[in-house]
């Protein structure tokens, strides 16, 4: 309302949102209300839970605790650029999937984004080091096992 | 199809972020709502100016406990009438009771305003002395009540003649922590009145949605017909989501007030601060025992710190606990007195497995104490006190959530045989013993429990199908994300021969189908599963006859084979679902002189529970520098009657694990002596991450079916999480011998406590470990 608002353009999953905003707002919301990208969600809004990890210039990082102004001109990735419509999903979906790596689904998106920056990364991960990336998100449903398995399954796929 | 282990069919959403959460709905013209909650644990209102908050743009209303006339929240089960006048109010009016009591609303254009507004709101407490220790001496909660809200007490056998009779008598005093559920997802919702229909329809429904919408038509004198609950996508339940909390209240009655949709979506600040806490218990625990360990008498006094207000499940969670604390042994006398305390903290609920993980830690700690103090191995201790599998089905003279306990099934013997079988425990222990050999400070421990699943009395569901071959399966179940339904598909598909892809389950939405009783207490794939089980039979039923007057045959030469109906052995007689469904269009019905569509309506009631049992074995080190203990394995056997899908089943357990594993190690909501919450972020209120999980094995077994339900079906949801303290307990004893640990979460501090014991009973005996 009274606050100044700055125009800025976003660029997700590859495509340009121009959207106005004031400076205080935070990329998550952005992504969610302006966006309209709702597949990023919020579990603590204070950088510890995970759950809005998004990729920015392909390192994962909390959309809860990057300013939406921050982001212009970096390259931003959701969960929702992992696979477009009927697409096949990507690999890690499909490991998640096939691994009942979830059950309520919050978490998901947060995961799904830090799995995919371990994947994609040059590096293929002792088990500590997995665990150690991974500790860095909360789930509260599965226990963790099956999340594990699934990333182990995805980086086995991807390198194939 | 039955126990298949297929993947969800619930998933592709959740995977591709296209799942619809209730902060995911955004409604032309939807405001924000925000709490303004007590910074103060207990004190008078004296003021609240709410001018400047008014006055701000964007601001579309504030109201506080002056500006509206609603009811305190009701009970929604086990209720006494002494604990009504400790309900909660919407609205704090004039006094407060806890830091996070809801004391304005704000109602503003967006969420950034809202929050801006709140801070715009001055309001002055005059702080009263808070009562924070539920077991110390009784406080005044208002004038002529006091800080007890119920005192009960139930009894069976002769108690007193059993510890005459017998003089060995084993006590433990034992503290359970103060945890919650915690779900990833905070809670939510979206009410949208409509002024032109008189109709209010409320988003982010979860867990009981018909009895909420009831209790929201109630509280603003609705119709209930004129109140819609809409279930979304739901981040977790755990027995706290869900339950009619006073927001839920608020945000419904000021949709209705301003005739437009409003969201409230709390913060995680909030979430911990308000939401339904859980556990919290203090045990005296007494047995009368003789020289085999056999408890000829066992007596029990219990303090429960219910927080601040006695909320929806007013007696659940003591009732339970007082109930189910016997668990697997016979026990033929036994009395146990609970008391419910009000203090300044946030109200308490039920929490997964509410009542037996407080209640198995106070028993299996007892065993344990048992076995030391008779020097007798512990499993022989459990052994020689299981209810045997010939004295199914057991009746212990007692109720829970009024239901009689009445063990429907259970071999507990052979599922401890079945688990040393299938994890060769005896070479682990002798690896463990090779290591304390070695001066490592590491142990096992076990707990045996049993649970209880499928509470009645009823649920019913609608099966549909339509003229592609599609089924529809509607239910009055709801979904916390546990994978319902991809179980209920799995049993409709069993019976109709056809892929559970092509079934669809519908639940959680009331003007879609009018009774559910909700997901909670392991009940729904007991409950709606057998409901489904019965309707998707009789929809086979129809068909069959359908087809028998299409081919002029008779039903009994009929058969179902992969989604359509044949003469038996004739596959080129095959009429599939879908045609059979379109030979039932209301004309063509008519002359067959049959109802017309491929549908069927059934219910499934039951009166009693069912009690699936486990078995949680923990490997435990110790880090004799940090005393942090580290749970190296875990194994849990769990006998469940009958599994429909075991990787959820699996998932369930293991999932259930953590929750267990948070409350034995490192969950605990904390207070200092003013009554303000020193948790109150996710890094002081620490959950479980993937480091500090274990590997988790697990066996299910099906050597029990129920015999309440024709699948046999018992509930999987709450044995993860039951035993879990009062195995890691055992093993931290086992690791640290001659100490014993009685409280949980095991700190680290208490680690270290009892290896300062240890050292100087080394010393004073001038052994070594």
């Amino acid at each position: 309302m009274s606050n100044p608002r700055e125009s800025i353009t976003l660029n997700v999953n590859g495509s340009n949102y121009d959207i106005d905003v004031e400076p205080r707002r935070s990329l998550a919301d952005a992504l969610r209300e302006d966006c309209h990208l709702t597949g990023t969600r919020l579990g603590c809004e204070h950088g510890v839970c995970g759950a809005c990890t998004v990729l920015m210039n392909d390192d994962p990082v909390r959309a809860c605790l990057v300013l939406a102004v921050q982001a212009q001109g970096q390259a931003v990735r959701t969960v929702e650029g992992l696979s477009v419509g009927s697409e096949p999903l990507h690999p890690v979906q499909q490991a998640f999937w096939e691994h009942h790596a979830l059950q309520c689904g919050f978490c998901t998106a947060g995961f799904l984004m830090l799995a995919t920056s371990i994947v994609e990364s040059d590096n293929v991960p002792t088990d500590q080091e997995l665990t150690d990336v991974l500790a860095s998100n909360l789930c509260r449903c599965t226990g963790y096992q099956n999340i594990k398995k699934a990333v182990c399954s995805a980086i086995e796929a991807t390198r194939k | 199809m039955i126990g298949d282990s297929i993947a969800r069919l619930e998933d592709r959403p959740l995977l591709t972020g296209r799942a619809i959460f209730v902060a995911d709905i955004s409604l032309p013209g939807q405001l924000s709502m925000r709490v303004l909650r007590s910074p103060i644990a207990s004190g008078e209102i004296t003021s609240i100016d709410t001018t400047a908050a008014r006055a701000m743009d964007g601001v579309v209303a504030v109201w506080t406990g002056r500006d509206l006339d609603l009811p305190p929240i009701a009970f929604r089960q086990v209720s006494f009438e002494q604990m009504l006048p400790y309900r909660q109010p919407v609205l704090a009016k004039d006094r407060v009771r806890y830091v996070g009591e809801p004391i304005a609303i704000i109602v503003a254009e967006n969420a950034y305003i809202a929050e801006d507004a709140e801070e715009l709101i001055s309001v002055d407490i005059d702080p009263l002395e808070p009562t924070m220790d539920a077991t110390g001496q009784l406080g005044e909660f208002a004038p002529g009540l006091d800080t007890e809200a119920l005192q009960f007490e139930f009894e069976y056998g002769a108690l007193d003649e059993a510890f005459v009779q017998h003089t060995r008598h084993v006590e433990v005093k034992v503290r359970i922590g103060r945890h919650s559920g915690v779900p990833m997802e905070c809670r939510g919702g979206v009410a949208d009145f409509n002024p032109g229909t008189g109709v209010l329809t409320v988003y982010g429904a979860a867990k009981v949605p018909h009895y909420n919408r009831d209790a929201i038509a109630s509280m603003l004198g609705m119709s209930p017909s004129r109140v819609i609950f809409k279930e979304q996508h739901v981040g977790g339940g755990f027995g706290i989501r869900g339950e009619l909390y006073p927001e839920d209240v608020l945000l419904a009655w000021a949709s209705r007030e301003l005739g437009r949709p409003i969201s409230w979506i709390e913060d995680r600040r909030e979430h911990l601060v308000a939401a339904n806490h859980s556990r919290d218990q203090f045990h005296i625990l007494k047995a009368a025992v003789d020289d085999s360990g056999y408890i000829h008498g066992l007596a029990d006094e219990f303090w429960l710190d219910q927080g601040a207000y006695v909320r929806t499940h007013a007696a659940t969670v003591p009732t339970l606990t007082a109930t189910m604390l016997p668990g697997p042994y016979v026990i033929p006398a036994y009395r146990v007195r609970g008391h419910v305390r009000l203090t300044n903290k946030t109200p308490a609920g039920t929490y997964r497995a509410p009542g037996r993980y407080e209640g198995t830690f106070a028993r299996e700690r007892l065993i344990d104490a048992i076995a030391q103090e008779l020097d007798l191995d512990p499993m022989d201790v459990r052994e020689r006190n299981f209810i045997r599998s010939e004295q199914m089905p057991y009746s212990r003279p007692l109720e829970a959530l009024g239901t009689a306990i009445e063990y429907d099934s259970g071999d507990y013997s052979l599922l401890v045989k079945r688990a040393e079988d299938q994890w060769k425990l005896s070479e682990v222990e002798r690896e463990v013993a090779e290591r304390r050999s070695r001066g490592e400070l590491v142990g096992i421990g076990r707990a045996f429990f049993v649970e209880k699943s499928g509470l009645g009395p009823f649920e019913g569901v609608r099966v549909t199908v339509d003229e592609s071959g599609r089924i529809d399966v509607l239910t009055g179940g709801a979904s916390v994300g546990q994978g319902f339904s991809t179980v209920m598909a799995q049993i409709c598909g069993d019976v109709l021969s056809v892929d559970p892809s092509l079934i669809d389950v519908r639940h959680g939405q009331t003007d879609a189908f009018p009774y559910g009783m909700g997901a909670f207490a392991s009940r729904l794939t007991v409950m709606a599963g057998t409901a489904v089980h019965q309707a998707a039979t009789l929809v086979k039923e129809k068909a069959f006859t359908t087809v028998a007057s299409l081919l002029e045959a008779s039903v009994n030469d009929l058969e179902l084979v992969n989604g359509a109906v044949q003469v038996k052995g004739s596959p080129d007689t095959a009429i599939d679902l879908g045609r059979v469904a379109t030979a039932l269009r209301p004309v063509t019905a008519r002359k067959l002189g049959l109802e017309p569509g491929l549908g069927a309506e059934d219910w499934f009631f039951s009166d009693h529970m069912n009690y699936p049992y486990g078995y949680h074995i923990a490997l435990v080190s110790i880090d004799p520098e940090l005393g942090s203990p580290k749970v190296e394995r875990y194994w849990i056997a769990y006998d469940i009657g009958k599994a429909v899908n075991p990787m959820l089943v699996e998932g369930q357990i293991v999932g259930g694990a953590a929750q267990g594993l948070g409350g034995a190690l490192l969950e605990s909501f904390e207070y200092d002596e003013h009554g303000q919450p020193l948790c109150t972020t996710f890094m002081d209120y620490m959950l479980p991450t993937v480091a500090e999980m274990p590997p988790v094995e697990v066996l299910i077994t099906e050597d029990a079916p129920s015999p309440l339900n024709p699948l046999g079906l018992k509930g999987a949801g709450e044995g993860g999480t039951t035993a879990f303290g009062a195995a890691i307990a055992s093993a931290v004893d086992a690791a640290i011998p001659g100490t014993r640990v009685s409280s949980l979460p095991i700190s680290p501090e208490q680690v270290r406590g009892m290896l300062a014991l240890m050292e100087k009973r080394n010393a004073d005996t001038g052994g070594h470990r």
